[in-house]
């Protein structure tokens, strides 16, 4: 089988405080997972694990069949196979636009710099975020940073990419930009995993739905439909429908 | 005041203003460079050097200038080192601006986020070139108003350098004095002359400050 990320057995604690235990997950290539669940349920500390952000303390990381642990000289090499978004953007505030993207190509990967400028235009253009290529971070809207975030993770091209709640600190206007951006890599195919609480977007972005609670899979399913009309375990179940009242409301 | 006077004077503290100036910024360039690479040595939690620059620190801030180019000009000869009166200007204000301005870059250092690095680290950047393009140009730049504070501290401490016979401006001001008593003469043209030199950093400081903030921070 082609799986592009393979976890077994991961298990993870804060000062014998654990988050996350015994987590098996695979992931193939060209699949969305979207992961969702309560607040502090170890969803963003999971995806934290997944490019060697965060030490684990067993289990196995694999992706492309190379294990990924914080520890080894290869993990360097091995995170540009891994892209990450975050919730905070966390573009580089000395840096213009175009040089947020094209850095890490350039001196990561010893790319060319006509070349990598040259995609790094054409997916600019793509988010219709050209005419700022110039601008500094802190003059763009909080939708528009984190799509130069998302077009920045491209251009390393990484074969997987983890978005960590990169909706939650935006204005309900931008969320839209941003999902639009992330459902049209969707559709060409990219490897992304989700974390999210935007339920309708995950509802039309997912391949297989991941609900997390108190650091552990509850429930997994390919049916991404038949979760969302009717979760199996009672605790989804649940959180769905206080998810539910609240967009009700 | 005699105007003749201080005309006469002029071209002396005009030598003494460029020997002022020369011992001052090579002491600094010396501060600047031991500030980042003992910032960096702290940055990165290098075992056992990370101690001997919190030593350093403690060491150099908690005493007196005056006290330490004594020892670096009287004291070491007796060991055996000798050094300049200049050399020994360079060395003691190096020193002790080395300990300031590592506690400015560290000040700096820490106020960029961890998930700065981590961002970089996540598009595939080693440690070394996390911190080489990204984390120092930001902490570099929030520096900059610290750093201009700690060039002209250093560069008003150079008036102790007239204690190991340097011809600097305080010495050519206490030599004239003794020789021919125009105190107020003397004195005036001191006071003009540190501000000669130090008028020129702080404006010099405040536009490269405000140019630095313009290129990106605050969001």
């Amino acid at each position: 089988m082609n799986e592009l990320l393979d976890v077994k057995y991961l298990h993870k604690e804060f000062d014998n405080n654990v988050v996350l235990k015994d987590i098996n997950l695979s992931v193939k290539k060209g699949e969305v997972v979207v992961i969702i669940g309560p607040s502090g349920c170890g969803k963003s500390t999971f995806l934290r694990c997944l490019n060697g952000l965060e030490e684990i303390q067993s289990g196995v990381i694999r992706v492309d069949g190379l294990e990924v642990n914080p520890k080894n000289k290869d993990i360097v090499k091995l995170r540009q196979k891994i892209g990450m978004v975050f919730q905070s953007y966390e573009l580089f505030p000395h840096l213009s636009v175009i040089d947020n993207l094209i850095i890490a190509p350039m001196k990561v990967q010893k790319r060319k710099r006509e070349e990598v400028t040259k995609e790094a235009l054409k997916l600019l253009d793509r988010v219709d975020l050209l005419d700022k290529k110039d601008m500094y971070p802190r003059q763009l809207s909080g939708g528009q940073k984190q799509r130069v975030a998302i077009v920045r993770a491209l251009l390393v091209h990484p074969e997987i990419i983890l978005f960590d709640e990169v909706t939650a600190a935006l204005d309900p206007e931008m969320v839209y930009e941003v999902l639009e951006t992330m459902q049209e890599l969707a559709r060409q195919g990219s490897t992304m995993i989700i974390v999210t609480h935007e339920m309708n977007f995950a509802k039309a972005v997912a391949d297989k739905i991941i609900f997390f609670d108190k650091g552990e899979i509850v429930e997994e399913t390919d049916d991404v439909e038949g979760f969302f009309a009717s979760p199996k375990t009672e605790r989804a179940a649940k959180f769905l429908d206080r998810f539910q009242f609240t967009t009700r409301l | 005041m005699d105007k003749d006077v201080i005309i006469s004077y002029i071209p002396h503290f005009k030598e003494a203003l460029f020997l002022t100036l020369k011992i001052g910024w090579l002491g600094i360039l010396l501060s600047l460079i031991i500030g980042l690479v003992g910032a960096s040595l702290l940055h990165f939690k290098v075992k056992f050097l990370q101690k001997i620059v919190g030593i350093y620190i403690e060491i150099f801030r908690n005493t007196p200038l005056l006290i330490q180019l004594f020892f670096i000009y009287f004291a070491l000869p007796k060991v055996g080192i000798q050094i300049t009166a200049e050399k020994c200007g360079v060395l003691g204000l190096g020193l002790l601006g080395g300990a300031y301005m590592i506690e400015t870059f560290r000040s700096g250092l820490e106020a960029v986020t961890t998930i700065q690095t981590e961002s970089a680290l996540s598009l595939g950047f080693s440690k070394a070139k996390t911190f080489r393009y990204i984390i120092l140009p930001q902490a570099l730049s929030m520096s900059i108003p610290g750093l201009v504070a700690n060039i002209i501290f250093l560069l008003k401490e150079t008036s102790v350098f007239s204690t190991i016979s340097l011809m600097d401006l305080m010495f050519t001001a206490k030599d004239l004095i003794g020789m021919y008593a125009k105190t107020t003469e003397n004195l005036f043209l001191l006071v003009v002359f540190y501000l000669i030199m130090l008028i020129p950093v702080s404006i010099i400081g405040a536009i490269v400050e405000r140019k630095v903030r313009y290129a990106g921070f605050g969001d």
